[in-house]
Order: C-alpha cells, then sequence, then structure tokens
C-alpha cells in the first residue's frame, strides 16, 4: 500500500511568541522549531499501516530547507523516503493543500495521514482540503483506526463523546493524540535515515486566498487580587465569584 | 459587493445547539453591517424550534431534512450545503468552529472556491470589507485576516460571540426533504461520554493539573465541577501522567478555551497551557507556589494548599447552594 504522511515543521511549543518585523508573522529569533506534534501520531499510524499491509511510507512537507531537520525525523522513525515541496513564501492553507495534493496524486498514495493541525496557525483544515481537491473520503480528529480490505473505520473526536466513521479507500485521516504512542527513533533509524533521499522540487504555485493583515500580541491581562494563603480565603473568593465576576 | 450571509446551523440529536444560535446572530449582525440580507440552513432529520433562530435576527430557516440525516456525514453534509449555497447565491458563508464545523467547513469552501478564515473571535466590517481577529500559536498571538475571493467562509469560537437575549421573533421555516444522501462517509454510531461536559463546549471549567499529585485525588476537582455545572479539565502534565484523558486537556496541544470562568486547581501555568485558558472570562488559582506563571493571569487568587482550597470551595459553594 501507497502511503503518504504530511509533515509540518513547525515552533516548539514552549516558544514565547514575539511579532516580527513585517508585523504579520513572528519573529524567528530564537525559536526551535519540531515536528508539528500531531503529525508524529500521523507518522507512527502511517508506519504502523505499512507494517500491517506492506507498501511504502513517502514523507512529503512543504516548506524552506530547514524542513528537513523534521523530514529526518520521520524518515529517523521509518518512512521510506521524502520529498521537500520547496516554498518560502506566504500561502495559507488552500494554497499549501493544493501543492500536497498535486504531489501525493504523482505518489499514488491510497492512504494520507496528516495532524489533525498544526501548532502554529492551528487551521486544522489542510487535510480535509487536500482531500477534497483529490476527491479522496476524508476523516478528522481520529482517535481509533482499522482498515479493511478497501474498508476503513474510525473513530473521531466529537464535543463530549466520540463518532464511529465507516468509510472507504482512498482516504485522508488527520491524527488526534491518543491514536497511539509515537514511537522513538532508534540509533539504527537514525543512522539509516542519512541514507534515505530527500528528494526536493518546486511546490506548485496557485492564489492564497487569507490575506494576513496584521499580528499583534493579546492585550496582556492583568494580574488579579490574591486572596489568602488557606482555605479561610474561601468565602470572599465565592462572594467575588457571585457578586463582583457575577460568573456562580 | 457581498450578496447574502448564510449562517450554518448544527444539530445534535435533533435540537439545535448553542452555537447556533451565536453563528444566527452574528450572521444576521454581518448583514445589517453590510446592508444585506442573512438566512439559515441546518441539516437533519427532525429538528424542534427552529423558528426560535427568528429570536437572533434569522427571518429563514431552511431545513434540509432526510431520515439519514440525522448523524453527520461528511460526504453528504458537504454536497447539500454547497449546493444550498449555489442556490441562494450566498457568499459570506458563517459556521461554528465544532467538531462539525471544523470538518465540514473546509471541505464545502473548497466546492464552492471559496477562501476559509477559520476559529475567528471577532468580524468586523471596514470600508465594506471583512476583517477577521482569529488566535494562532493557541492564542500566543492573534491575526486580522482578509479573506480575498468572492465567496468566504468564516468558522466562529464557540462561546466568544454573543447571541444575546431573544428578541422573541420567528423565522419562516422552509422544509426541504431530499430522496437520496451521499453516505460515503457516514457515522455508524456515536458513543457519549456519560454525563459529562465538554471543556470546549461549558462556560464554567474546573481543571487539575500536577499539584493534584494523582488520579485519585481528582474526586474533589470533579465534586467541585458538579456543583457547579462545569466540565473538568486538565494540564498536559496530569494528561501525560495518565490521570486524565487527552479530551479533557486544555492548552496548545489540547483544547483551547473561553469559558465564562475557568478554575486551575494545582496547575503552575506552563505557556503552553496559558495559551489555551488566557481568553477565559475570569480565571481562578490555587496553587501553593506564590511565583507559580498562573497567578499572572487569574483574576482571583489563592496561594494555599488545593487539598484544603478545594474542600472548603466545595463546602461553601454548598451553602450558597442551599
Amino acid at each position: 500500500m501507497k502511503i503518504v504522511v504530511c509533515v509540518n515543521h513547525v515552533p516548539d511549543t514552549a516558544t514565547k511568541v514575539k511579532v516580527g518585523a513585517d508585523g504579520k508573522t513572528i519573529d524567528p529569533a530564537g525559536v526551535t522549531y519540531v515536528v508539528n506534534p500531531y503529525d508524529e501520531y500521523a507518522i507512527e499510524e502511517a508506519l504502523k499501516t505499512k507494517e500491517k499491509f506492506g507498501g511504502e511510507v513517502v514523507v512529503v512537507s512543504l516548506g524552506g530547507d530547514s524542513n528537513k531537520e523534521s523530514i529526518r525525523k520521520a524518515l529517523a522513525m521509518g518512512a521510506d523516503s521524502a520529498v521537500l515541496l520547496k516554498n518560502d513564501s506566504y500561502r495559507d492553507s488552500m494554497s499549501v493543500a493544493k501543492a500536497l495534493a498535486e504531489e501525493i496524486k504523482n505518489q499514488g498514495a491510497e492512504i494520507v495521514f496528516f495532524g489533525k493541525q498544526s501548532v502554529d496557525y492551528d487551521n486544522s483544515i489542510t487535510g480535509q482540503i487536500t482531500a477534497e481537491m483529490l476527491g479522496y473520503n476524508c476523516i478528522t480528529v481520529v482517535v481509533e483506526l482499522s482498515i479493511e480490505g478497501d474498508k476503513v473505520i474510525a473513530e473521531r473526536e466529537i464535543e463530549g463523546g466520540k463518532e464511529v466513521v465507516e468509510t472507504k479507500l482512498p482516504v485522508v485521516i488527520t491524527a488526534q493524540k491518543g491514536l497511539n504512542e509515537p514511537r522513538y527513533a532508534s540509533l539504527k533509524g537514525i543512522m539509516a535515515a542519512k541514507r534515505k533521499t530527500i528528494e526536493e522540487k518546486d511546490a506548485v504555485q496557485s492564489e492564497s486566498f487569507v490575506e494576513v493583515v496584521e499580528m499583534k500580541k493579546p492585550v496582556p491581562k492583568q494580574a488579579g487580587k490574591i486572596l489568602g494563603s488557606d482555605a479561610s480565603a474561601v468565602p470572599e473568593l465565592v462572594r467575588l465569584l457571585r457578586e463582583e465576576a457575577k460568573v456562580i | 459587493m457581498a450578496n447574502k450571509v448564510l449562517a450554518i446551523l448544527e444539530q445534535r440529536d435533533g435540537n439545535l445547539k448553542k452555537i447556533s444560535l451565536e453563528v444566527s446572530k452574528t450572521a444576521s449582525d454581518l448583514a445589517g453591517k453590510l446592508n444585506i440580507e442573512a438566512e439559515a440552513v441546518v441539516i437533519g432529520n427532525e429538528i424542534a424550534d427552529l423558528v426560535n433562530v427568528g429570536s437572533y435576527g434569522i427571518k429563514k430557516v431552511t431545513h434540509i431534512k432526510n431520515a439519514d440525516l440525522g448523524n453527520y456525514s461528511t460526504s453528504a453534509y458537504t454536497e447539500l450545503v454547497s449546493n444550498f449555497i449555489d442556490e441562494t447565491g450566498a457568499d459570506i458563508i458563517l459556521f461554528g468552529n465544532t467538531a462539525l464545523g471544523k470538518d465540514l467547513a473546509p471541505h464545502v469552501a473548497v466546492k464552492v472556491n471559496a477562501g476559509i478564515g477559520v476559529d475567528c473571535t471577532n468580524l468586523d466590517v471596514s470600508d465594506g470589507e471583512i476583517i477577521a481577529t482569529r488566535p494562532v500559536y493557541a492564542g500566543k498571538a492573534l491575526v486580522n485576516i482578509k479573506v480575498n475571493s468572492d465567496k468566504k467562509v468564516f468558522t466562529l469560537r464557540p462561546n466568544v460571540f454573543n447571541a444575546g437575549e431573544p428578541s422573541g421573533e420567528t423565522a419562516e421555516v422552509e422544509v426541504k426533504n431530499v430522496d437520496s444522501v451521499n453516505l460515503s462517509i457516514k457515522v455508524t454510531e456515536t458513543k457519549k461520554s456519560e454525563g459529562k461536559l465538554d471543556v470546549a463546549e461549558a462556560s464554567i471549567i474546573v481543571s487539575g493539573g500536577r499539584g493534584m499529585k494523582g488520579p485519585e485525588h481528582f474526586d474533589i476537582v470533579e465534586e467541585l465541577a458538579d456543583l457547579l455545572g462545569a466540565a473538568v479539565g486538565a494540564s498536559r502534565a496530569a494528561v501525560d501522567a495518565g490521570w486524565r484523558p487527552h479530551s479533557e486537556q486544555v492548552g496548545q496541544t489540547g483544547k483551547t478555551v473561553s469559558p465564562n470562568l475557568y478554575i486551575a486547581l494545582g496547575i503552575s501555568g506552563a505557556i503552553q497551557h496559558l495559551a489555551g485558558m488566557r481568553s477565559s472570562k475570569y480565571i481562578v488559582a490555587v496553587n501553593k507556589d506564590p511565583d507559580a506563571p498562573i497567578f499572572g493571569v487569574a483574576d482571583y487568587g489563592i496561594t494555599g494548599d488545593v487539598f484544603e482550597v478545594v474542600p472548603a470551595m466545595i463546602e461553601e459553594i454548598k451553602k450558597i447552594k442551599s
């Protein structure tokens, strides 16, 4: 089975965000970039799928040269090869998806894994858009997956529960935390990753509809009152919540 | 020039969700600012009290109906909503940023060739153009965006847009029965977490962190939450330790929430946690460490032991409830 996993390279969640000089993006100085956390579940599920059905796992990533760090990590975990779709300018999710869809079509993938969202722009739409462009079925926010023949059964997280969803291959799955436990790359895997190829090509150009006009920091919340250091402060707390905040 | 605003409503088990009222009101306000019409559409089987969306500024709501549409289906809903957009000529389309809305809106955007801005916390009109504000990096920054396509899709973060008081007006409901629906992606079962409120939908959240010292001590978190009609949340530390399920995690790799009241118990306030809850209207923190960053965003803080303070809170709230 041909399996594609799309991997994004994003600022670590411990990053303190500063607005950059252009006023539209973050200042990259001092920022550590990592594999998008949700993409780790996607990579793990791609590898498990290959282990079960055989085939090949191809990593596809869109971005600059630095994305190779995250690509190498996916290769070290066990992916077979990778394609870097080179892109250095701003794109909205629609334009990212267009380039990914083009490459997935080239690859002839039957199953495509994404993380459910990137922790930079938090859009959580690229997987769905890519699926729609390809005419593939799509299940998002997946915490459990099983494939039998061309039948796909997944559980997706919804408010206050889960939905069991059934569809057929070809399919795009977006992975949620809880889907699996991502493996650590072994030393052997890390060594092997150095010999695996990363094919580089220019990402297909397309229009971005969404324009960022301005990025700003949220108005800092003012620190409030410390009411005390033990249970004796509780009656005052409850009074304030009722009378001042009016929330209980 | 914009033509028409369409509110995509959402039902579960035949009842409109609260977000649908927020989307209705926002659609009608936006249409007012643009001097155009707003209407609404909802997909489902039997749906109760649809006329009530009239109370939130919607004059007409279309109910696309079939026995197989009670549950969500990505394929069926995408087709039906996209066709409806084409039929009505709507060019500004608003969804709730819910599990359903997040899944559906991007599919529809592709079908109708619209740009899509998600998780908006504000929609403004300036010189006839819509400027949407949305948090990025889990709320560590905000961006103002414009969508430069003829048709535009926006999804609205729940619990942020105020639906306001109902006006008492009623909407015209048109039922459109459809014969067959495309169930190539089909929900076969819905598993509810029994009696539990979800952090993404709750107006009060009581969250526990590493300071709770173990899963067995979350009984007091749950008791306090029950008393307040609140959802139970958890920090990443508590989830990664296996004390609580990931569905309760608040923060950058969990859920981003904006309840009216957020009570943080034994949570120090790592940057990725603060990002996920800092937009809560009121924040209460209880933590032994007076230097914990959580106190930097809390409206009310108690620098004490959660195992003394929380039982006292439970007693005090029981007292005022009785």
